[in-house]
């Protein structure tokens, strides 16, 4: 690779926001060279999309390219007239975006949309365009490839417009692809697919690309040499197997360490205890009920589970599954639609207004959104206080001697209580929606995603928070999240939600003792490791059933998954409920199939993905 | 106060001054006036402007200055009466629809949709050819005609307060709708309800001068300024500032309110820093 | 039935429905006159038997919602009954106006559209620049003047001062364009100015919504020009927002028609109806309030239909 000469190289850059007051990308130098895949990694705010849009000429609204030099083949973007910068993009260099639901036109067919760039560009006529385009739908694993152009863009899934958009970005054969973050928005074993289809792409057209990323393990499969950033700084470069394996910056080795948390200490539950929170064939949704008092959008199905003092159950699934859904009904923002909760022994009415105080006072919530679930008008103290009031009448020396406490419980320092939240960190913003919630003094939190907005070493210090809380508070926790890791590093129980049914549900080994359900099976194999060749050894099993996907068809099955399943029995799973079956093990699962025959399947589906615990 | 103000834009500091000035004059208007009302001070009718009348005389040679003060009681006051009516009902409405959701929003929504698509001028039109036009009854239905306005703009803002996270976290406390409303919605939204009570202002003020030019507003002996240029309508052809200047006057209020709005609304985004 | 078509069908019966509400409104708006009509039309020195009479024929005698039910019938036949003035028949009366209305509505609208659109369409793809700040400024100056202020300093400059144009309206002679640009060019001019004004300003703030989302920053990275960018991407999307705005904005101009024909003298339905007002010639002022009321749900309902249409997401579900 050294011989030739780069095709990109960065100089110095520098970019700068709010004026010039503060400088996002600061002296930012590195170079790509032909065929290469440099991978741009590091957490939100850091500049890395700032960075890949330069290589494009282009800066966000608010921001100005200050200084440096830029190359892309023999052209210096930065400066460059508009009418030269119009035939370098999509041209020379192309951009997959993110979010690519956003990022299509809602108002044009697709195939208008891919081809748009050889059309205005002047490469292809509009047919010769179109019949690429479905060449590279059809090198991209598309279903359908030669219908999906007509569709429009809120006609496909996220997966699918993902991939939809690198055609549209491959359409000019560009020197140069910029890949910013494409699969974060999608579930993990959507990912897997996409991620496969980039790589292959990259390979055979020996594409020079530029990834954006914040998660080392998806970069790991992805990238030839990885460059670590930091506040607009670049801490590290490296080839990509020597930065994982033997980083030398001390910020890398906080991010892999972030990547691959440790369990938390756990606690000794006393055993046999009587269950906190029981709920049993819960039922919920939206929209308006029917004749039978169901809801038009059903989102849960026969729920069960419980959960005992000072433990911690945690919930997995992909997107859409019904977590928040279920953590709304326990808070009783949503009424459930048929089943019971009971708290303590006694039931709790559906809705929150027809709970008494102390029930509501034992169960508190705490969202992803950090700082969407602090209102903006009201300080610190202010947030703090009114849980003190409404629960415990405190007032005056007490209720500021109390709020302090609290403070310190998580850990903010006392300076903040007269801060509003626009004044404070994600991290912090969350601390202070636990403190929030421990004001109350509950016996359960709700934690609903409460990581899953942070990055990773804020995250992680989150978790470790929350497991010191319990540990001294003896409080138990419903915590949902859609990042096994986590799950893995917090929890007692585990739940594993598919399109709002429980199909697994045991202790928290169940996510490392074979047979499985066919799903959780699927799931813990799409998670990304941070071993390179991980998305190359995938078995071609779990490639099949991550393919498919949850239609909306498939919603209605008997057993949703049925469609993925490769163990699936045709004419039963999709008709016959299946049962709730117990396995060695010690977890439950929602299958025809029995333990036999899935621990068959699941040996020759190799290799397993047991990680030491 | 003084750095608050220095540091508008020009534009939103010159609608304040206007607003400010209005609004005074509209307070003491009567103890500035030079000469007493109704009482006619030449002979001359529709004069042009002269040192005893700054903006001429009107038809019966009374000072059109005189008239002007007087008459800001009636545009200014009564106008701004009945914005704080039709914003107070229609933001408490507002407030309460969104945050009880359901039926109560459903029912209020569509009613009040339904009284929106009445064009404003025809309904104080077909009221007042029923009812007449005495103060009370032109500030009433002015109220009733953007109530809806007001509730529509509130409730949008209010029902994306309403589906964020602390709401929610407030009613799993166990909150009534009361505290909702007032301490966890209302704070958040002020500003924009602020800029609302502007806008509609503006809207009230051109209908009733609007019915007033017609000679369907207020009534003799009272004068808004829309009255103010019916009566003098006949000096157009003599190019009387008698015409010009009460038509001018209400110009002068409406932008001012509606650069101060303008200047208000776009501050919202940085706004509440600290 | 499709979803798209049930949709359009229950935005046609929310209209339908809206109208009766609306029509409610005025009946019962009008019957808060205090005191007895036919009392009130015959004067003092009526007989009561001529009193007994009037209220019989004007079913006076019936309950409330029996006369309204007539009245609802007479709409539909289009037998709105008799001027309690002059005892023509109200159909009659509003036949030989209507035309001039829509004949005023129309030009208007012909000439404050493309102004508008074009102004507003500047004003987002130059967001930001001096140019938008000024026609800003000078759109928000337009919506809040009122229609009158624009009449009298119209008349005052071109009639009074420069003598070009007729201060006052002498009536239609629909073959010669010349005069028809004369006749018309005060009234057209005074009711564009508020309709441009907020048209444009509506028109603006939808497109730029659109400009400032993701698929046009995508476009963007693609190399789209800046006219492709506008008429291609980001219009398709703003046009169900724009759609609604020019109708909205007839209710500005309903009521700039009402103080514009007043002003010129102009032989319309607005002027009928004022005239109605001040006699309080009940069954023409319902009417007529009718007649505005359902034009102005025709347009927002007709624009609500496009915006459906041109909705991709509710044409493909
Ligand atoms: N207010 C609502 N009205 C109608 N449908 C809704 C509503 N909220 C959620 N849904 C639907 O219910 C299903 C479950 O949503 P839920 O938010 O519980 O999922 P989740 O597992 O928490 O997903 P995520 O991981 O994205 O947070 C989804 O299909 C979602 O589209
Ligand atoms: S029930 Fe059938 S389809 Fe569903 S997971 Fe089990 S085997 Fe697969
Ligand atoms: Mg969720």
């Amino acid at each position: 690779m050294g011989g030739k000469a780069p095709l990109v190289t960065v100089e110095g850059l520098r970019v700068t926001a709010g004026g010039g007051r503060s400088v996002i990308v600061d002296d930012v130098s590195f170079s790509i060279a032909r065929g290469e895949v440099v991978a741009l990694i590091g957490e939100s705010g850091s500049g890395k999309t700032t960075i890949a849009l330069a290589l494009m000429g282009y800066a966000r609204a608010g921001c100005t390219i200050a200084g440096g030099r830029v190359r892309v083949g023999g052209v210096e973007p930065i400066g460059l007239a508009p009418a030269a910068l119009a035939r370098l993009r999509g041209r020379t260099v192309s951009y997959i975006a993110q979010s690519a639901a956003a990022a299509f036109n809602p108002a044009q067919r697709i195939m208008a949309q891919v081809v748009e760039n050889a059309l205005i560009h002047r490469l292809r006529s509009r047919a010769a365009a179109e019949a690429r385009a479905r060449a590279l739908f059809r090198a991209l694993a598309l279903p359908d490839p030669d219908g999906v152009g007509a569709l429009f863009p809120h006609q496909v899934s996220g997966g699918q417009l993902q991939r939809l958009m690198a055609a549209m970005a491959l359409i000019t054969d560009p020197a140069l692809v910029i890949l910013d973050e494409p699969t974060t928005a999608l579930d993990v074993t959507t990912q897997i697919e996409v991620l496969r289809a980039f790589k292959r792409v990259v390979r055979e057209q020996g594409t020079t690309a530029l990834y954006v990323s914040h998660d080392l393990s998806v970069v790991a499969q992805m990238a030839d040499r990885i460059i670590v950033l930091r506040d607009g700084v670049v801490q590290e470069s490296a080839p990509a197997a020597q930065l994982l394996t033997a980083p030398a910056h001390p910020y890398t080795r906080s991010l892999l360490a972030a990547a691959a948390p440790a369990p938390r200490q756990a606690v000794a539950l006393p055993a046999g205890a009587a269950p906190l929170l029981r709920v049993s064939g819960l039922v919920a949704g939206y929209g308006p009920p029917d004749a039978r008092g169901l809801p038009a959008v059903p989102v849960l199905h026969d729920i069960a589970f419980s959960i005992a003092p000072g433990s911690v159950l945690g919930v997995v699934g992909e997107s859409g599954c019904g977590k928040s859904t279920l953590a709304q009904v326990i808070a009783g923002l949503l009424p459930a639609a048929r089943g019971s909760i009971t708290l303590d022994g006694e039931a709790l009415a559906p809705r929150a207004a027809g709970r008494t105080r102390e029930q509501l006072r034992r169960v508190q919530i705490v969202f992803q959104m950090a700082d969407m679930a602090l209102n903006p008008a009201h300080s610190v103290r202010r947030i703090l206080a009114r849980p003190l009031q409404f629960y415990h009448g405190l007032r005056d020396a007490a209720l500021a001697r109390r709020v302090a406490a609290l403070l310190d419980m998580v850990r903010l320092p006392q300076a903040l209580a007269d801060r509003l939240p626009a004044g404070l960190s994600g991290g912090q913003k969350q601390r202070l929606n636990l403190a929030r919630a421990l004001a109350a003094e509950p016996a359960l939190i709700l934690c609903d995603e409460v990581t899953s907005a942070l990055d990773t070493v804020v995250g992680a210090a989150i978790l470790d928070l929350l497991a010191e809380l319990r540990r001294e508070l003896g409080v138990a926790y419903l915590f949902i999240s859609h990042d096994i890791s986590t799950i893995r590093a917090l929890c007692d129980q585990v739940m594993i939600l598919y399109a709002g049914r429980c199909v697994e549900r045991g202790g928290r080994q169940v996510m490392q003792m074979a047979p499985m359900h066919p799903y959780t099976d699927l799931l813990l194999s799409s998670v990304p490791e941070l071993r390179p060749g991980w998305l190359d050894g995938m078995s071609a099993t779990h490639l099949a059933e991550a393919a498919g996907g949850l239609t909306r068809a498939a919603a209605r099955l008997a057993c949703p998954f049925q469609p993925r399943c490769a163990v699936r029995l045709e004419d039963v799973c999709d008709r016959v409920p299946p049962p709730v079956q117990p396995l060695s093990k010690g977890a439950s699962i929602l299958c025809h199939r029995g333990e036999a025959e899935l621990l068959r399947a699941q040996a020759t589906a190799a290799p397993l993905h047991a990680s030491a615990d | 106060m003084n750095a608050g103000i220095t540091r508008l834009r020009p534009a939103t500091a010159a609608g304040l001054l206007i607003v400010l000035f209005w609004a005074a004059m509209a307070a003491f208007g009567p103890l500035l006036a030079p000469h007493a009302d109704g009482g006619v001070m030449s002979a001359q009718v529709f004069d042009a402007a002269s040192r005893a009348a700054p903006l001429g005389t009107d038809y019966l040679g009374r000072d059109m200055l005189t008239r002007i003060l007087i008459g800001a009681r009636y545009t200014v006051g009564v106008a701004a009466v009945a914005t704080g009516l039709a914003s107070l009902v229609g933001t408490t409405l507002a407030l309460c629809a969104a945050t009880v959701g359901g039926w109560t929003d459903a029912v209020l929504s569509r009613l009040l949709d339904a009284l929106i698509s009445l064009p404003s001028l025809l309904f104080a039109l077909v009221v007042v050819a029923s009812v007449g036009s005495s103060i009370p009854m032109l500030v009433a239905t002015a109220a009733v005609i953007y109530v809806p306005g007001a509730y529509r703009t509130v409730r949008a803002l209010a029902v994306n307060i309403v589906a964020m996270e602390f709401v929610k976290v407030a009613r799993a406390r166990g909150e009534g709708t009361l505290y909702l409303m007032r301490a966890e919605i209302l704070p958040n939204i002020v500003l924009p309800v602020l800029t609302d009570f502007g806008l509609r202002f503006i809207y009230v003020v051109l209908l009733l001068s609007g019915l007033s030019f017609l000679g369907l507003g207020i009534q003799p002996p009272y004068a808004d300024w829309g009255s103010l240029v019916r009566e003098n309508i006949e000096g157009l052809a003599y190019g009387a500032p008698a015409v010009i200047m009460p038509a001018l006057a209400i110009a002068t209020l409406t932008i001012g309110v509606n650069l101060l709005v303008d200047g208000l609304a776009g501050r919202r985004g940085g706004g509440d820093g600290r | 039935m499709s979803p798209l078509a049930r949709l359009l069908a229950a935005r046609l019966a929310s209209g339908v429905l809206t109208l009766l509400i609306v029509s409610l409104l005025v009946f019962l708006a009008t019957e808060m006159l205090p005191g007895d009509v036919a009392q009130a039309v015959l004067g003092q020195s009526a007989t009561p038997d001529a009193v007994a009479a009037l209220r019989a024929a004007m079913h006076l005698d019936q309950p409330g919602w029996l006369r309204y039910l007539l009245w609802l019938r007479g709409l539909l036949t289009l037998d709105l009954g008799r001027s309690l003035v002059n005892g023509l028949p109200v159909a009659s009366l509003i036949g030989s106006r209507l035309p001039n209305s829509l004949l005023l509505a129309g030009l208007t609208a012909l000439v404050a559209v493309p102004v508008a659109l074009l102004l507003g369409i500047t004003a987002a793809v130059w967001r930001g620049t001096a140019y938008d700040r000024v026609v800003g400024v000078l759109t928000v100056s337009a919506v809040s003047v009122p229609e009158f202020l624009v009449a009298t300093l119209a008349v005052l400059v071109f009639a009074v001062r420069l003598h070009w144009l007729p201060a006052m309206f002498y009536g239609l002679d629909l073959r010669s364009p010349g005069h028809m640009l004369l006749v018309f060019a005060m009234p057209v001019a005074t009711l564009s100015f508020v309709v441009v004004a907020q048209i444009a300003r509506m028109t603006r703030a939808a497109l730029t919504n659109v400009l400032d989302s993701s698929y046009i920053e995508m476009a963007v990275l693609k190399g789209v020009r800046p006219l492709r960018l506008v008429l291609r991407h980001a219009l398709p999307n703003a046009l169900g927002p724009i759609v609604n705005a020019v109708a909205l904005s007839v209710s500005f101009l309903l009521g700039g028609v009402i103080i514009v024909e007043t002003i010129f003298n102009y032989p319309g339905l607005a002027k009928l109806m004022v005239d109605g007002v001040s006699t309080r010639d009940m069954p023409l002022v319902q009417a007529c309030a009718m007649i505005f009321c359902a034009a102005y749900l025709l347009l927002v309902l007709l624009a609500d239909l496009l915006a459906i249409l041109a909705n991709p997401r509710l044409r493909h579900p």
